[in-house]
């Protein structure tokens, strides 16, 4: 991380085919600490939006409140941002899809954001199918308090404080699915030959679309015992591909092949295990899915990759049968029933 | 006992058992009365709880057109035996007590300074029809029947009702009509009918409508152009939302596609629904949303979010009985300084205080424009009283010239032509521009944010930079306080030295005062409150007289509160008039008050 981030670029960068430059989708200088998890899943959602050549101003960008919901800052500085409150996110987005259906909505949040104070929320958002990409940057512990577990830390982990988790661990991505959500994912923030193309479909997927980021908080939460950490992750995740972390130490990049798992050594000198699904994984069987979202954790693997989808669902306004026109274009002629109604509303109070 | 003859003024109390099917036969002897022509004002006290309970319904009427709450009942029509006893005592010397005399009454049930007019309402039910799911039901039209007889209700306006109510179950209608003969019959040759006390056909009511405050509230947002609704249920509020879902889905339906022009949520909690309401706002629709109480209590932090990031919101506060759960059947206007100041830190609120239903359909509008207009929330505070009973008010009335005021929100055309800063005081009175998501490809997006940010949206926290940002909103408060709508002043004699103060459903009752105090010869001037912030009419009243009484329906004197913070005015000058038991309040109780602390 840099704290200057120099205006100056090369004239002829590569532009997409609406004719932007891939600065244009980045967004502040980030201001999260250095080798930061949810700084490369920014640097992952520039890219994704880069590449699918989205208009900056036609996609909203919403958050909580939390270190990875300050991270919409951090990216697509042309689009609006809306950085709620925390765990409410989901409504906020719920209210704005419901006046724009046009938009492109992208929701970041966290583990504490979404799993302790926005738990409720979450899962109505998910419930009500909206049309969106909502991405918990997940890293098991309260970044901005300093550390403290949060409701997804696994069991057992030892936080940086050296207490022992005595809670199990939401496992956010098989809980979207019981939900019913219509796309589920999960990935590593340093993946990011998964991670760009997971996010890429999240945001052309009709309806609810959960990325679960394992995102190591390099900080408060990357120690020796913790299951959340960058060596963790590493040694647990079952075969990553490219891991791009960039703390203060070094980058660490990974790559491995759909249907292995791989160790990853993390800073703190720990490890994570990841199993990147295979070829053959059936995404559509959520039975199936689901058993094997809990196999994996038996094992103590971190399975990553699009784990569910189903385009049959309904979203929200298919649901609520509105009108083609989003809401918020609609003028005082479509909507006042004007005067001559209300005499005949008046007569039937009387 | 008494007999003299009293026309068109009388308060007729029906006792029944809560989900017993009461409610509409209570309605159509309201409705007869207001179809006479007479002025009517008809309450619900109901219990919280679904069956089974005491409920009572109380219709007063009056020829001199007063709809506040009068205490005293002149009529009992007793169907509970459960509070039978107490009803009894209830009601006033020389007054009537209707029961269903089937059954015998109790030998501890008689008074000697009451008429006893027994009906046998089951027993006629039972000779005359044979299923007895019918009984519970027919019973009540009988009442209403016999009630017609002995106050002398027309009964083709009694039959045109029951027709009204049976529109799309016809089969019904016979046997109400027949239910209600038998009444009107039996109390006819049972009884001198009709009563010294009773109704004359009148041609007071002219074009006035009577209909429920939510119901109003629900209108109105459905031509201020309301598209998107969130809420979640809670007494009193829940049918604001109905209603504007009832209303939208007669107007707002393309009749092509059967595709909606408007979209309703119910959220998981309030929090959810005042969430989507901000997120909906920021995108440029109207929202609101509906709630009670407890309700504000949860949305405070989102309101302080509105207040702080400048995102527009209408809240519709249909005040109960609190605090906490409080008795969430019965009425209060008890959340002034909650909605006020709702939400951690420097924050408060624009507020607007109907007193009728006609106010709550005008005020709805107004609600929406003053919130897009100064970019924040604006809660409407209505009260269960005025929310869940019919009123009589002047007809809703709608200007077709009007147009929504949508505030300074900046087009792509504009953005072409002009630099863009969210929170630049671009005009000197404090509101900035905003821009609506997905409006320009390069310029006007900003990032909105509880946070502290400078004038172009960036965050900061640097200690002046925030300051900055608080006296603009000051400032934009100070804006609102010359586009609110301003008090009602009526100076009935510029020299009188008492004034008084009133807002809401308190208005009935509080004007009704002024005549009971005229009759003694004490002359007040009337100041009622219709928003705040205060504009500078407010504080000119106060300093014209000598004693101003403050008369609301809470404990704590919450709005004398609100005037001393905001008008900084001596205490000593503000008098208390307090009535919290959850009743609505009477003239009869601010009188008294008043004639307690007049010096």
């Amino acid at each position: 991380m840099t704290y200057v981030k120099p205006s100056f670029r090369h004239p002829k960068l590569p532009v997409n085919k609406i004719g932007f430059a891939r600065r244009e989708y980045e967004g502040a200088i980030s201001t999260l600490c250095a080798g930061c998890g949810h700084d490369s899943i920014s640097g992952a959602i520039v890219q994704a939006c880069f590449e699918m050549a989205i208009e900056p101003h036609r996609l909203a960008k919403l958050s909580g409140i939390g270190c990875s919901s300050k991270t919409p800052t951090y990216f697509l500085g042309n689009s609006h941002g809306f950085n709620s409150v925390h765990g409410r996110m989901p409504s906020v987005a719920t209210g704005a899809i419901l006046a724009n259906k046009d938009l492109i909505y992208l929701g970041v949040s966290g583990d504490g954001d979404s799993a302790s104070i926005g738990m409720g929320q979450f899962v109505h958002a998910i419930r009500r199918n909206l049309n969106m990409l909502y991405i918990v940057m997940n890293n098991g512990c309260y970044g901005l308090t300093k550390g403290q577990d949060s409701a997804t830390a696994d069991e057992g982990s030892i936080n940086k404080s050296g207490a022992e988790n005595m809670f199990q661990g939401i496992d956010l991505v098989s809980l979207s699915i019981e939900l019913g959500a219509t796309f589920a994912a999960r990935s590593f923030s340093g993946d990011k030959h998964q991670l760009i193309p997971l996010i890429k479909a999240g945001l052309s997927h009709p309806g609810f679309a959960f990325i679960d980021v394992i995102s190591p908080c390099v900080t408060f939460n990357n120690n020796v015992g913790s299951t959340k950490s960058y060596d963790y992750t590493r040694e647990h995740m079952e075969a990553t591909s490219a891991i791009d972390l960039v703390p203060v130490k070094t980058e660490i990049t990974n790559s491995q092949e759909e249907g292995t798992t791989q160790q990853i050594q993390l800073h703190d000198e720990s490890y994570i295990q990841i199993h990147k699904l295979a070829s053959n994984w059936d995404p559509t069987d959520k039975l199936s899915t689901i058993t094997k979202i809990f196999e994996a954790k038996s094992r103590g693997e971190i399975p990553t990759g699009l784990m569910y989808f189903n385009t049959e669902s309904k979203d929200l306004h298919t649901v609520l049968n509105t009108t083609d026109t989003p809401l918020n274009l609609l003028q005082k002629e479509v909507l006042c029933p004007g005067n001559a109604k209300l005499s005949g509303i008046n007569a039937s109070f009387r | 006992m008494s007999n003299e003859i009293l026309i068109n003024d009388l308060v007729v109390r029906f006792a029944n058992v809560n989900g017993t099917g009461s409610a509409s036969a209570n309605n159509m002897f309201a409705k007869s009365v207001f179809r006479m022509g007479i002025p009517v004002s008809p309450k619900n006290i109901f219990p919280s709880n679904i069956q089974g309970l005491p409920t009572w319904y109380e219709v007063r009427v009056s020829e001199k057109g007063y709809l506040g709450r009068r205490e005293g009942v002149d009529i009992m029509v007793a169907i509970n035996a459960q509070s039978m006893a107490k009803d009894v005592q209830e009601v006033k010397s020389g007054g009537y007590l209707i029961y269903d005399s089937t059954k015998l009454l109790a030998e501890e049930l008689f008074r000697e300074d009451i008429h006893y007019i027994g009906i046998p309402m089951i027993q006629l039910c039972m000779d005359h029809y044979p299923e007895s799911s019918q009984h519970m039901l027919l019973k009540n039209v009988i009442y209403v029947g016999a009630l017609a007889a002995l106050v002398n209700i027309e009964v083709e306006i009694l039959e045109q009702l029951i027709k009204e109510q049976f529109k799309k179950k016809e089969k019904l209608i016979p046997g109400n009509i027949q239910a209600l003969h038998l009444g009107i019959k039996y109390a006819s040759e049972h009884f001198v009918c009709p009563l010294p006390l009773h109704l004359e056909k009148r041609d007071l009511v002219g074009d006035r409508i009577l209909v429920e405050g939510n119901n109003a509230c629900g209108l109105g947002a459905l031509f201020a152009g309301a598209t998107v609704g969130s809420w979640y249920p809670i007494t009193p509020s829940t049918s604001v939302m109905n209603a504007f879902e009832k209303w939208c889905n007669k107007y707002r339906v393309d009749p092509d596609t059967g595709k909606k022009n408007f979209a309703i949520v119910q959220a998981e909690d309030e929090l959810a629904a005042i969430g989507m309401v901000l997120g909906a706002t920021w995108n440029g629709a109207r929202a609101f949303t509906a709630t009670s109480g407890p309700g504000v209590s949860l949305m405070s932090e989102f309101l302080g979010l509105s207040y702080f990031a400048e995102i527009p919101a209408v809240l519709i506060d249909v005040q109960r009985s609190g605090p906490s759960t409080g008795m969430p059947t019965r009425t209060q206007q008890s959340d002034v300084l909650a909605a006020a100041f709702a939400s951690h830190g420097d924050t408060k609120h624009i507020l607007l205080f109907p007193a009728n239903p006609t106010e709550c359909f005008d005020f709805t509008v107004i609600a929406f424009d003053l919130a897009e207009r100064f970019q924040t929330a604006v809660i409407m505070l209505t009260d269960l009283d005025l929310g869940m009973n019919d009123h009589l008010c002047k007809p809703f009335a709608w200007d077709e010239e009007k147009k929504y005021d949508r505030g300074k929100v900046l087009s792509a055309k504009d953005l072409d032509e002009m630099s863009f800063g969210r929170y630049l005081d671009v005009d000197g009175d404090g509101i900035p521009y905003r821009t609506i998501p997905g409006t320009h490809p390069t310029k006007g997006s900003f990032f909105t944010r509880g946070s502290s940010r400078d004038e172009y949206a960036k965050y900061t926290e640097d200690g002046d930079v925030y300051a900055k940002n608080m006296d603009r909103l000051v400032k934009k408060w100070n804006t609102a306080k010359t586009q609110v709508p301003a008090p009602e002043i009526t100076i009935h004699n510029p020299n009188a030295k008492i004034g008084i103060i009133y807002f809401g459903t308190s208005s009935y009752a509080a004007q009704e005062t002024v005549d009971l105090l005229k009759e003694k010869n004490i002359l007040v001037n009337e100041m009622r409150m219709l928003s705040f912030p205060f504009s500078n009419e407010v504080k000119q009243f106060i300093d014209q007289h000598e004693q101003i009484f403050v008369i609301e329906q809470n404990r704590d004197a919450q709005f004398r509160s609100l005037l001393m913070i905001e008008l900084d005015i001596n205490p000593n000058k503000l008098l208390k008039v307090l009535q919290y038991n959850g009743m609505p309040i009477t003239a009869a109780f601010i009188y008294q008050s008043m004639m307690s602390q007049i010096k």
